[in-house]
């Protein structure tokens, strides 16, 4: 008997074929959204429908990136921005994960650290811009401070939540088993913790971002936030839009980075049922 | 193969919850007294909420607070006094069966050489050769339960406490899984103390069966099973197997009448 099936209008449909475009459905739709928009953008913005004056255009932009390319000072300011984000963002995680899980543990660290905590994270970070460059100055350590206090709010807190809802179930086992308290710690607590964590860290490379771009924007004399201020000052938007997309960019490969990582770690929960690849 | 020593010994055993927001003392347990000789399988059956898993978490030592007295047989040099095998697996999902299985001599400062290497014999007894660096969610139910079994048996303990280790498990695997047990339980010779609320998985696995009122929790009755061992499943369909779950069941039946839940 063929293996081929008759679909509606009688053709003759390849199995093997509707397969291929079912399992990649995820990534073919999302493509064709990308794709279509740029499509509208770039063509919509030749035709006269969006102003290019404000918001460009894909080629453009990709022009305008490559001009900046070659300049000396474009590499300059990425190596500004670059270290900020990553020196603000790696502070916030090497202080922000071992105080999370102690305050979560320790009883009395959460009730020292809460009121901190509450105050500084409903307090909008950006308005102690000013103080912090009054304090520490135009350099890359302003900007590291602001991007450093951005990210570490959004770790600790889910970290100590983490701690807080470890499941009861799991803490008898090893209690009964007579583990030591800093066995329960490592062997349950901090497991079972992994998952928020890598919701803090993820949350925190917006955040991060965010304190840079605000920092360079408001006070900096190098770094991509600069260019863009720049570009805005002699309203060349495509150049703008160049900086603004290898913010984003540097977003995707964190976030990226940081799934990674978490597929690692979390290698002993099953695989979601629908996830595609 | 009952001894002449008692493995657990439990005198005048009280136990309340403090309710959180009322902080009125709701009793769970009014009274427990019981004794069980070295090598006996025992099981407590009773009506939900009658303070059995309380009794189980006491024995324990999961809960203290309690009035009365418990007695323990003292662990060997290499061992303890009690392991738990807890209800829904409770395996730490982010360890391997072998990781989870050498737990608990893990704990006792064992070097994880030795422990694992002293966990593969009762991985291979329960039934789970070649599934030793397999993560809990790609074992079915039965096999996770087994897993929880020998978890407890490596620390070699003088008394196993079983909290209702097969609810969670479909009636088939269940059947299996009583079996199996049995057939662990005459090789590893250990006392047990078994949690249920299937009067027939008491009958068929126990010595004795003891049955529980209604909260607060005391103990009604303590019926002997005197089936022959070793027991095959079939025996649950003999006459004098049903005999003795009418009369159980009468029992708990009572308790439920007399607390307004007819037919729970």
């Amino acid at each position: 008997m063929s293996r081929s099936l008759n679909d509606a209008s009688g053709r003759r449909v390849r199995p093997g074929r509707l397969g291929w475009f079912d399992s990649h459905a995820r990534l073919l739709y999302g493509l064709f959204g990308i794709v279509g928009f740029l499509v509208f953008w770039e063509f919509g913005s030749r035709a006269g429908i969006v102003s290019e004056y404000f918001f460009s255009r894909p080629t453009a932009i990709i022009e305008a990136g490559i001009v900046e390319v070659q300049i000396p000072r474009f590499w300059v300011d990425v190596q500004a921005s670059l270290t900020e984000f990553i020196a603000g963002y790696g502070l916030a995680i090497v202080l922000a994960i071992p105080l999370g899980l102690l305050a979560g543990w320790y009883r009395r660290v959460q009730y020292a650290l809460d009121p901190w905590l509450n105050f500084l994270n409903s307090l909008p970070r950006i308005a102690l811009l000013p103080v912090i460059v009054i304090a520490v100055g135009l350099g890359l350590a302003s900007k590291i401070l602001v991007a450093f206090l951005g990210a570490f709010f959004a770790i600790i807190i889910p970290t100590i939540q983490g701690v807080r809802t470890v499941d009861r179930r799991y803490l008898d086992v090893a209690t009964s088993f007579g583990a030591s308290r800093r066995r329960v710690f490592l062997t349950v607590v901090a497991p079972s913790t992994v998952p928020f964590i890598v919701t803090g860290l993820r949350l925190g490379i917006a955040r991060a971002l965010i304190g840079v771009v605000t920092g360079e924007l408001y006070a900096a004399t190098v770094g991509l936030g600069v260019m863009i201020k720049f570009a805005s000052d002699a309203l060349q938007t495509d150049r703008l839009l160049f900086g603004v997309l290898l913010f984003t960019l540097t977003g995707l490969v964190g976030v990226e980075g940081i799934r990674r990582l978490e597929k690692y770690f979390q290698r002993w929960r099953p695989i979601k049922a629908g996830a595609n690849p | 193969m009952t001894g002449t020593r008692t493995a657990l010994q439990a005198r005048g055993v009280r136990f309340g919850y403090v309710d959180p927001t009322s902080s009125e003392v709701l009793l769970a347990i009014e009274r427990i007294d019981l004794e069980i000789p070295e090598g006996q399988f025992v099981s407590l059956v009773g009506p939900s909420g009658c303070g059995k898993s309380t009794f189980l978490k006491i024995v324990n030592g999961l809960l203290s607070n309690h009035e009365g007295e418990i007695e323990l047989l003292a662990p060997k040099a290499k061992g303890s006094a009690h392991a738990m095998v807890f209800q829904d697996a409770a395996l730490f999902p982010w360890y391997s069966v072998l990781s989870n299985v050498s737990y608990g001599l893990m704990c006792q400062g064992m070097s994880k050489k030795e422990a694992q290497a002293r966990a593969m014999p009762l991985i291979k007894m329960v039934g789970l050769a070649g599934f030793e660096s397999k993560y809990p969610y790609q074992l079915s139910g039965g096999m996770q339960q087994r897993a929880n079994l020998a978890r407890a048996l490596t620390v070699d303990p003088e008394i196993l406490l079983m909290d209702e280790p097969f609810a969670a498990l479909d009636a088939q695997t269940r059947e299996l899984m009583q079996a199996e047990l049995l057939r662990i339980w005459a090789q590893a010779r250990k006392t047990v103390l078994f949690i249920t609320h299937q009067i027939d998985e008491a009958i068929y696995l126990s010595d004795r069966v003891l049955v529980m009122s209604a909260r607060p929790g005391r103990i009604l009755a303590d019926i002997p099973v005197d089936l022959p061992r070793p027991r095959e499943l079939h025996i649950k369909r003999t006459p004098e197997f049903v005999a003795l779950a009418d009369r159980i069941w009468e029992l708990i039946a009572t308790q439920l009448h007399a607390h307004g839940q007819p037919g729970a």
